[in-house]
């Protein structure tokens, strides 16, 4: 490998919340790769743009609000050359050129406006440009004058500050979010204010027309003033102070300084003048790309599909994929345009707004609901059984449902009532606000609410698998591990990325893929032997069973089977219990057992003393509370194959009576059972595999909630279902496919379940893979064989099934002699 | 009544599967004997102060063994736990020819 010598420069134009949060984006996947060079007009290190009302209004001071302070940029090696604008981008030379601002220089100026002096150029290998919006002005006379302001700075928040204290009334012209902010700041300073708005109503693009007169009405109780459908003319001034404000409708409205808040527009100066696409705003693409190759944007400049944002949401989903992309963290990550939905307190008044504010197609269903005494307002519009807007005003409650339903598209429930009041039916559909501190969201470790919230919000904790670390939520059964994910969106905005998070185990840098090529290309064939090849020899006991799970599916039978990488169970072949005994479930194919098995169980059981017989739910016997020591021997009395029913693999296939007895049998479910047991049984997988046969779609033997199932259809076909669950999560599988025979059955379960072992992460279920994947990738490779690996995929699995042997058989031959030692009694040798 | 020291020999060194450990009974003390794949013997006391878990079954790694029934860890050389305050006894251990020899206090 080549080494540079020098790191490749990245410029980033924009020292705003876009800039500073793509570069921390890209420190957390290469801290190393980039030389960083910042440019920023304000004089500042960076701070939270969305908090400056708080400024205003006096709730927050402004060093209160910086998100990157001077230090920051410092410990990080950047370099930040704030309070100068840059001029141009030479993409010949391949450098910035920047010019100092003045100190009355306004940051957002036209052009070059309000700098002066030495031009500094920086050369680069890439640039981000960042540069954010400006402050819309309306065309009007007179603005600009002593007692006008825009609201978009620090130094804005200061000056109007300054300027109120002098003044007895105000007008905020813009009745739109940022405007009604503005406006409750000036109230803090004792100004009696006007709010004006173009459009026939305020926040014209969250609210609709009834919830905007609900609002009017609580700013009217506060003693603000709003007038809509008014355009300014002019804004007159007598002897340098402003006195009034003319409309175009001929009235006017006295007053003593005015705060312009009616919008933004893309900055792209920059960008204009060095010949990069623009039109509303600079031209990307999905990875965040100008029309020159080494230059990115991100941020309120950008016009991604036609379309610019100005929320914050939008802009960490593209801060996020510019990372991957320019680091190279995941060179496909693509954005996709945002939904747009806002939680917020306007005025004191809940609010939250998402999609349409109204009907626009004739089947959409509009669900209203008022309570005009407290102000409540609650609308739905449903498209197609699916959220196309909502808006919560007075109470937001189930904001949380709703913007997860209409973030991910997902149907909405029949009883529209539940998602504007959650459920009467007991079952919760719940939104993780509406939980109290003490609800327990990690039943396997027993962590509250409460204890994660202190996690995220004191801990700092901003990815699922550092909460885990902090509280152990998520570290059991992982089922929770979305509540997790939620509760991290609730109260500190978004889920961190932790690259760590992708590695297939913790101690091997690597993501599976990744680290299946390389223990290929090195021929790999132990745990040991991975650890230090790619670990530096660093052995992590996190890792062990995962590798050892990794090293069984690429190498089938031929690989060193260290048992000290073994979970106890695979080591013992039988289930650890809470006393140290352990369960033995033979292998009964396809439920169907004998007299003469029968009776053999039960002379083990007797023979050696064991505590419970009981049914499993995979229609076979468990013999509990078996010694360590006795395993062998009561494995060769029973004179059956292992049931494999501890381990991450294949554990059974349930069938019902099908055709053998049953009056509705449409398949012989019973034979197909028995089938797939004998060909799958042993086969490793990230995770246990539970299946199910059924002989029609009574489905008697549940093979719709099964990792993979087969279901007899009219015509004798089979319909195969894959990723169901009914353990700690319940879940419908999906339909993959209908074949004809049985033995195409096996052949396109086998399929998926080597496309399973390879893609799989350690220990995610069928129904988490399906989900993550997606069904459409799943078909279109396992059935379609869009990637032309059917015939491989084939023959792999075949592979894993000739490789095939039943570990009971370490009942005649142990590996080692104290594979089966429960406690050896040592005599003592003398007294000392 | 004082405390009186004892001397056990456990077992022969190559008793020990690499990277695993074996439970033995010494007087009325339960001990799990470790070998690291680096090559170095450990003694514990083979019960989880949590729920009872036989170390001995545990996966090694780091230094460390995880309690196959609720995935606590313990330090092999100091017995100090991941969960604190737990803690399990550490026990000194000398080898000689090929036997692996610990003394226990009681």
């Amino acid at each position: 490998m080549i080494k540079t010598l020098e790191k490749e420069r990245l410029i980033v134009i924009g020292n705003g919340m876009a800039g500073a949060r793509v570069v921390e984006e890209i420190l957390k996947r290469a801290p190393d790769r980039f030389e960083i060079v910042m440019f920023g007009a304000e004089p500042y290190g960076n701070y939270n743009r969305i908090l400056l009302s708080n400024v205003l209004n006096g709730t927050q001071r402004a060093d209160q609000i910086f998100m990157n302070p001077l230090a920051w940029y410092k410990e990080h090696k950047i370099t930040l050359h704030a309070g100068i604008k840059v001029h141009k981008i030479d993409r010949e030379r391949k450098v910035v050129i920047g010019v100092p601002m003045t100190k009355e220089g306004m940051p957002y100026s036209a052009g070059m406006d309000g700098t002066q002096g030495e031009p500094l150029e920086e050369r680069y290998d890439y640039i981000i440009v960042a540069t954010g919006s400006r402050p819309f002005v309306p065309p009007m006379e007179g603005f600009g004058q002593e007692g006008t302001f825009l609201f978009r700075t620090i130094d804005d928040c200061d000056r109007i500050a300054e300027f109120a204290k002098r003044s007895k009334k105000a007008v905020v012209i813009g009745g739109g979010l940022l405007g009604l902010e503005a406006a409750r700041g000036l109230m803090t300073h004792g100004v009696q204010v006007t709010v004006v708005e173009a459009g026939p109503h305020l926040m014209g693009a969250q609210l609709d027309p009834e919830a905007a007169a609900l609002l009017q009405e609580t700013l009217h109780q506060m003693n603000i003033d709003v007038l809509c459908n008014k355009i300014t003319a002019r804004i007159v001034t007598e002897q340098g102070r402003i006195t009034r404000l003319d409309f175009t409708d001929g009235t006017v409205l006295k007053t003593d300084m005015v705060v312009v808040s009616a919008g933004i527009r893309p900055i792209c100066d920059v960008a204009v003048v060095s010949g990069l696409t623009v039109k509303k705003g600079i031209v990307v693409d999905d990875q965040m790309r100008t029309s020159d190759r080494n230059i990115f944007s991100v941020g309120e400049c950008v016009e991604h599909r036609g379309k610019i944002y100005g929320l914050v949401d939008p802009i960490w989903e593209q801060a996020n994929v510019l990372a991957d992309v320019l680091t190279e963290f995941n060179q496909s990550s693509a954005y996709l345009g945002s939904k747009l939905g806002t939680k917020l307190k306007v005025m004191g008044v809940e609010l939250a707004s998402m999609g349409e504010t109204k009907p626009a197609l004739p089947d959409d269903e509009v669900v209203i609901y008022r309570e005009p005494s407290r102000g409540v307002y609650k609308k739905l519009i449903i498209r197609g059984n699916k959220l196309a807007g909502a808006i919560l005003l007075g109470e937001t409650d189930t904001a949380g449902v709703l913007m997860q339903m209409f973030m991910g598209n997902t149907a909405v429930p029949s009883r529209r009532a539940d998602l504007l009041f959650g459920s009467s039916s007991g079952a919760p559909v719940l939104s993780v606000f509406d939980l109290p501190d003490h609800a327990q969201i990690c039943n396997c470790n027993g962590v509250s609410k409460g204890a994660i919230k202190e996690a995220i919000q004191i801990g700092k904790c901003g990815s699922v698998s550092k909460v885990g670390a902090c509280t152990k939520a998520g570290m059991g059964c992982g089922s929770c591990k979305s509540l997790v994910a939620q509760l991290i969106e609730a109260y500190a905005g978004e889920v961190q990325n932790d690259p760590a998070e992708h590695f297939y185990v913790q101690g091997i840098p690597f993501e599976k893929a990744d680290l299946v090529e390389e223990i290929k290309k090195r021929g790999l064939k132990s745990v040991s032997s991975v650890f230090r090849e790619l670990a530096g020899g660093a052995e992590d006991s996190g890792s062990k069973a995962g590798l050892a799970s990794l090293l069984k599916t690429i190498w089938s039978g031929e690989y060193e089977d260290e048992r000290d990488a073994r979970y106890i169970n695979d080591r013992v072949h039988a289930n650890i219990q809470k006393d140290g005994t352990y369960s033995v479930i033979p292998r009964i194919y396809g439920g169907v057992t004998s007299a003469d098995e029968l009776m053999r169980i039960a002379q083990v059981a007797v023979k050696y003393n064991v505590p419970m017989v009981k049914f499993t739910g995979g229609q076979r016997i468990d013999l509990l509370g078996v010694k360590k020591e006795d395993l062998p021997k009561v494995w060769q009395e029973l004179g059956m194959p292992s049931g494999h029913a501890y381990t991450k693999g294949f554990r059974t296939c349930k069938s019902c009576v099908g055709t053998d007895f049953c009056r509705y049998g449409l398949g012989d479910s019973i034979a197909l059972a028995q089938k797939i047991e004998h060909r799958f049984q042993g086969i490793e997988s990230p995770h246990k595999m539970k299946l199910a046969t059924a002989g029609c779609p009574r489905n008697c033997s549940e093979a719709y909630v099964k990792d993979l199932g087969a279901v007899a259809v009219e015509g004798g076909k089979w319909e195969i279902y894959i990723g169901g669950a009914a353990g700690s999560k319940v879940r419908k599988g999906d339909l993959l496919c209908v074949v004809d025979t049985h033995d195409d059955v096996l052949k396109m379960m086998g399929r998926f379940m080597q496309y399973y072992r390879e893609h799989g992460k350690y220990l995610e279920r069928t129904f988490d893979f399906v989900e993550r994947v997606g069904m459409d990738v799943v078909r279109a490779i396992v059935v379609d064989d869009s990637q032309g690996i059917a015939a491989r995929l084939d023959a792999d699995i075949q592979k894993a099934v000739d490789a095939y042997k039943d570990p009971w058989k370490e009942a005649v031959e142990p590996m080692y002699p104290a594979q089966f030692v429960e406690q050896e009694l040592v005599t003592a040798l003398a007294q000392v | 009544m004082p405390d009186v020291e004892t001397l056990y020999d456990v077992c022969a060194t190559d008793f020990i599967p690499p990277g695993q450990g074996v439970s033995f009974r010494l007087g009325t003390v339960e001990m799990a004997v470790f070998l690291s794949r680096e090559g170095r013997f450990f003694a514990i006391e083979n019960r989880c102060p949590h729920r009872q878990g036989p170390l001995s079954e545990g996966i090694v790694g780091g230094g460390k063994v995880v309690c196959p029934l609720h995935s606590h860890k313990f330090d092999l050389q100091t017995g100090e736990g991941s969960e604190k305050p737990e803690c399990v006894k550490s026990f000194p251990l000398e080898i000689k020819g090929g036997r692996i020899l610990v003394a226990v206090r009681e």
